[in-house]
């Protein structure tokens, strides 16, 4: 098998559920109980913030464990608008979001919060001037994504956060996709929130962080304890916990020389692609990506045929988002690129990984070299 | 051996080996987003029947069908002789439901008399495809309305005595 979806979900690192291995076993008490077993959980909980928030820049009671991602996303969105005030107030964020913001905005809007959705590039990034024109004095948050799940493209936070800087909203940022791809500093990057998911960076499932800069107004979503801070109820998943300190270390000690490594595998892939087969398009190339994505349409035939012969080839790959799995709609990152409706139906994602050989990439480009021309040998649209 | 060193025994083994594969256990009720298709459908995905293009002359009925919904495509010819599709060939563009059902369908009208092409519903197609994921049934149509159609192109190029002739048949 040839795993090129690591954008969906990695594998656990062996260092990972060996760090998580003591939390799932032996050492199994409440981080909230009295006696030695609890505090020895307690410990571990707070090593691993205190790591987690070295990798980012951040102060250890800047982090907040949660159920994953989506979670992180959730807790950053409503709980700041929850905690800007009764009632109204407005979010901004872009037409490219990952669904945990883009549906979690919906959700706000029909409790009354009104929502701009920024538009975007060719290469699907968002414009600074826009977002600064669209900024009102009752913006209570702006979320952009670091890097996008479809075609990894980068947002330039840096100048996003100038703008946010200037107009006093705070900043959330999903970087679920740029984690152990970029660096993350969040000082640096000049956000005020930001999410994390352990298993894309070969962590386990179901774990999460979001990092809330300390002043920033932030009501707590889950209600039912007082853990972390209040800010998100629930007995802490120790092991799931030890388990995201791990991979984010790891993804960090390993971030440059991997990004090195799976650009030059990606960039092969793709202009391999292009000089073996006709009408083959990497979108969002123009824009700089994360090094291990890359999205590609081929013209006149459909994406899911493709990866289903991929798939009967022993080669795991998505089409525009693996959340749209049986949706008939194509992908609304491409879409709001710009891309027409067939060339985003079109379009398929391969993301590398650390497990990723040159071997994988070389036997991939044969197989594709070898279905997208039998599939427009049947193509009405060839 | 207590349960810890029962647990901490089991982690070293996945830590230190791949687990043993475990049993195939029954489908359950899915409560997110999945798609499997059939053996049938995998193969005429895989191998679809009936794929060519006719001449404008060579085709007695020709039919352009498209999804708006997904924006699948299917184009259709067929030859009539003596009242039967002698031959059909098809071109597809969309997901593989829709080039399986695509194939399913000329393969089902392939021989078979005008009335009884006319006769072919989309369960039929899905039906022979052993089924197709709820989600991808918009997809299995558009196979029976392109042959419909092409019979329709045929019938109104030949005349009324082919279109006397089908409705005594029928």
């Amino acid at each position: 098998m040839i795993y090129l979806d690591h954008n969906a979900t990695t594998p656990l690192a062996p260092e990972v559920l060996e760090a998580m291995g003591p939390y799932l076993t032996g050492q199994f008490g409440n981080p909230s109980s009295y006696y030695q077993l609890g505090r020895e959980a307690r410990a571990a909980v707070e090593r691993a913030r205190g790591q987690v928030a070295a990798l980012l820049g951040s102060r250890p009671e800047e982090i907040i464990f949660t159920g994953g991602g989506t979670e992180a996303d959730n807790l950053a969105l409503r709980g700041v608008l929850q905690a800007a005030g009764s009632g109204a107030g407005h979010i901004i964020t872009c037409l490219t979001e990952h669904h945990a913001v883009l549906e979690t905005c919906g959700d706000l809007q029909r409790r009354g919060v009104e929502v701009t959705q920024l538009a975007v590039d060719a290469s699907g990034r968002v414009d600074p001037d826009d977002l600064r024109r669209a900024i009102r004095p009752d913006t209570a948050l702006v979320s952009v994504m670091a890097a996008n799940n479809e075609t990894g493209v980068i947002q330039p936070l840096d100048q996003i956060a100038a703008v946010t800087r200037q107009a006093g909203v705070p900043l959330h940022t999903d970087a679920v996709q740029a984690a152990g791809k970029i660096q993350l500093d969040v000082d640096g990057m000049g956000v005020d929130l930001l999410s994390l998911s352990a298993h894309k960076i070969y962590g386990p499932k179901g774990m999460g962080a979001l990092y809330a800069r300390a002043g920033t107004p932030l009501a707590a979503v889950l209600t039912g304890g007082h853990q972390e801070s209040q800010r998100r109820a629930g007995t802490e998943n120790v092991a799931g916990i030890a388990g995201l300190a791990a991979a984010l270390s790891r993804a960090e000690a390993q971030r440059e020389a991997e990004g090195e490594r799976q650009a030059a595998l990606r960039d092969h892939m793709e202009s391999a692609l292009q000089k073996r087969l006709e009408g083959v398009h990497v979108n969002g190339d123009a824009a700089a990506r994360v090094p291990n994505t890359s999205s590609l349409s081929f013209e006149a035939v459909d994406g899911e045929s493709v990866i289903l012969h991929l798939d009967l080839r022993g080669i795991c790959a998505a089409t525009g988002s693996a959340c749209t799995t049986g949706d008939p709609e194509p992908s609304h990152v491409l879409l709001a690129m710009g891309l027409d409706p067939h060339r985003a139906q079109g379009a398929i994602r391969l993301s590398l990984g650390c497990d990723t050989s040159s071997e994988d990439v070389d036997t991939t480009v044969d197989a594709l070299v070898e279905v997208v021309p039998r599939l427009r040998a049947i193509s009405t649209l060839s | 051996m207590d349960w810890t060193e029962r647990l901490t025994e089991k982690l070293d083994s996945l830590l230190g080996r791949k687990a043993e594969a475990a049993a195939p256990e029954a489908q359950p009720q899915m409560s997110g987003p999945v798609l499997h298709y059939t053996e049938q459908v995998i193969d005429h995905f895989s191998n679809p029947r009936n794929v060519g293009e006719m001449d404008p002359d060579e085709a007695d009925g020709v039919a352009l069908v498209g999804d708006p919904l997904c924006g699948d495509q299917m184009e259709l010819w067929i030859k009539v002789d003596k009242g039967r599709i002698s031959q059909v060939r098809f071109k597809s563009y969309g997901c593989p439901g829709a080039i399986a059902t695509s194939s399913m369908a000329t393969d089902l009208a392939s021989g078979s008399r005008l009335e009884e092409a006319l006769r072919l519903t989309d369960d039929d197609v899905v039906n022979a495809l052993g089924g197709i994921p709820e989600n991808k049934r918009h997809c299995s149509l558009l196979g029976i309305r392109a042959l419909r159609a092409a019979i329709a192109n045929y019938l109104r190029k030949s005349g009324p005595s082919a279109l006397q002739q089908l409705a005594s048949d029928l």
